[in-house]
């Protein structure tokens, strides 16, 4: 019930995205590696026609639009793919909503250029795992700060920094975290070197 | 220099240093603090002391060579840790574990509880002035890590748990060894309700310090007792059933305080409640296998991201797993639960007598190498 209730109220965010898809097609270029216009299903396609495209990327970036995952194999609920600028209004609306912050982490899209920062929010009376995913160029990362809604992803958001040098503007004190103070290196980039 | 002591003057307040090397604060964690008189005006946490990168070590090596590593994060409930890691590689890899095995992690998971949690009780009052009850506390736990080396072969940092199943089969002598342990903590807990739970100087130091809201929970991501302290019904085990917890009947203990008494209480009431699973276990074991027939060489879990949560001794252990089908993570991300409860103290801290504030931070039940990873 809460899933379908969430879905439905984190759907309104992507009203002016398809919009915005439409209206101004040449322009989207920059845009279009969050929102490519229609993957349906991409992973588990690749993954059923198994060797044939060795050299598909490990996951594409998801459509957009909330999309419900299985549960059972994937341990979440609902998997939405938003452009970092969404990210707040999302975690306004999963606040509203009193889901609580489970973790903020990264990943390394080295390949496709991209990081993607993804955020797991669960539910203390129901069970429903959101997973929130936006992706932000590699050279100059920069994802809007979720802290001042949930004042828990501070540290989240801090460590996220540490290890992908992922830059959340709005963020109070992104400072080094569980890395030295004078730490200017990113130990989860794949092109890290020790 | 003249410029910041002139105002710190002016404001009446100083700084000073918790730790990191400070008994209260359990390793190596330091908190910065901004005191007016005995009063904090700002906490923070400084972490990463003992910061060893445990999710790059997941990445540049195999899914089953990280297996050691889970011990090494929260030390005092490792197999909950191994539990965690191994659901969530065989969530994605899609393996399936015998009931048998599903049991004997089960039992030997409630038993590292019941360890960890009489490690903080002994710690815990320790911090607040009470020397004896640490040695009664190490007493039982000692009996708890005799039985868990006998069949995990360690008695600290365990890594018991494999891909499918576990490594060793249990013995009579593990079971009935079991079976007076729990005989022995019925008969002590309550001796530790006297001697300490109704002890007045521990009521005054606990009740109404360091109440942490519903609301202040949910922003922070607080799990587990911290969580359950506050009134907040939230436990993994019941929540999203893994393993064979739904076959058990056990109760989930909530206070409604959320203060340090609260939490506090969620502990001892969940020895109880681990050692209600134990028996039932130990009743319904089935017998069979322990790993899977075929041997598993080589785990390569589809491409794709997996998301799997246990309840640690101290709130919710996550681990959120990429894989690019390969025989090592893509990335793997270690939600530890300390963490989350700690991000709470800055806020939890303010206006706090320094003394309270260590009883809140005792409250926590902190594991710094869980926090730092």
């Amino acid at each position: 019930m809460l899933l379908a209730k969430i879905k439905e109220e984190l759907k309104s965010l992507y009203d002016d995205i398809d919009i915005q898809e439409s209206a101004e097609v040449e322009e989207a270029a920059a845009e279009e590696a969050e929102a490519p216009p229609v993957v349906e299903e991409g992973a588990e396609a690749v993954s059923e026609q198994g060797d044939v495209k060795e050299e598909e990327p490990v996951t594409k970036a998801s459509p957009p639009g909330p999309r419900e995952a299985d549960y059972k194999s994937k341990g979440y609920h609902l998997d939405v793919a938003l452009p970092p600028e969404k990210v707040v209004a999302a975690a306004e609306i999963l606040s509203r909503e009193n889901f609580f912050i489970e973790a903020i982490t990264g990943v390394d899209w080295i390949d496709e250029q991209q990081l993607e920062v993804v955020y797991d929010f669960n539910h203390f009376e129901e069970l429903c795992r959101v997973a929130i995913r936006t992706r932000t160029d590699r050279s100059n990362p920069e994802v809007p700060t979720i802290s001042h809604i949930y004042q828990g992803a501070n540290w989240h958001e801090r460590e996220t920094h540490d290890f992908f040098g992922i830059k959340f503007s709005g963020h109070p004190n992104l400072e080094p975290l569980l890395l030295p103070e004078d730490a200017d290196f990113h130990p989860l980039l794949k092109d890290f070197k020790a | 220099m003249n410029g910041s002591l002139q105002q710190d003057v002016n404001q009446e307040t100083f700084t000073l240093n918790l730790g990191p090397q400070h008994p209260a604060t359990h390793g190596v964690l330091r908190v910065k603090l901004v005191m007016d008189g005995e009063y904090i005006v700002e906490a923070e946490p400084v972490l990463g002391y003992i910061h060893r990168m445990h999710e790059k070590m997941g990445e540049n090596r195999t899914w089953a060579q990280f297996l050691p590593n889970c011990g090494r994060m929260d030390y005092l409930s490792a197999l909950s840790y191994n539990h965690g890691y191994v659901a969530a590689v065989e969530r994605a890899a899609a393996i399936e574990v015998p009931e048998r095995a599903e049991y004997l992690r089960v039992i030997t998971v409630e038993l590292n509880r019941i360890s960890s949690h009489l490690l903080w009780f002994g710690a815990f009052v320790l911090d607040l002035g009470g020397f004896t009850p640490l040695l009664y506390a190490f007493d039982d736990r000692e009996q708890i890590l005799d039985l868990l080396e006998s069949v995990t072969g360690s008695r600290l940092t365990y890594c018991y748990f494999r891909f499918g199943g576990v490594y060793n089969d249990i013995d009579d002598s593990f079971i009935t060894g079991t079976r007076e342990f729990i005989k022995r903590l019925r008969r002590r807990l309550p001796m530790y309700d006297a001697l300490v739970t109704k002890n007045i100087i521990l009521i005054k130091r606990l009740k109404d310090i360091g109440p942490i809201s519903q609301d202040m929970a949910r922003r922070y991501g607080a799990t587990g007792p911290v969580a359950r302290g506050s009134g907040i019904n939230y436990d993994v085990r019941k929540h999203e059933p893994y393993s064979v917890y739904s076959e058990f009947d056990f109760d989930i203990p909530v206070y409604q305080e959320g203060d340090s008494m609260a939490r506090y209480m969620v502990r001892m009431d969940e020895m109880e409640q681990s050692m209600r699973i134990i028996e039932q276990a130990l009743d319904k074991l089935p017998d069979g296998e322990i790993q899977p027939k075929k041997a598993i060489k080589m785990v390569k879990p589809e491409k794709g991201d997996y998301y799997h949560a246990v309840e640690a001794a101290r709130g919710s252990f996550g681990v959120r797993i990429v894989s690019d089908g390969s025989n090592s993570a893509y990335r793997l991300k270690l939600r530890s639960p300390t963490y989350s409860n700690l991000s709470l103290f800055g806020e939890a801290a303010k206006g706090m007598l320094l003394p309270d504030a260590l009883a809140l931070m005792g409250s926590l039940d902190l594991v710094i190498p869980e926090i730092d990873r």
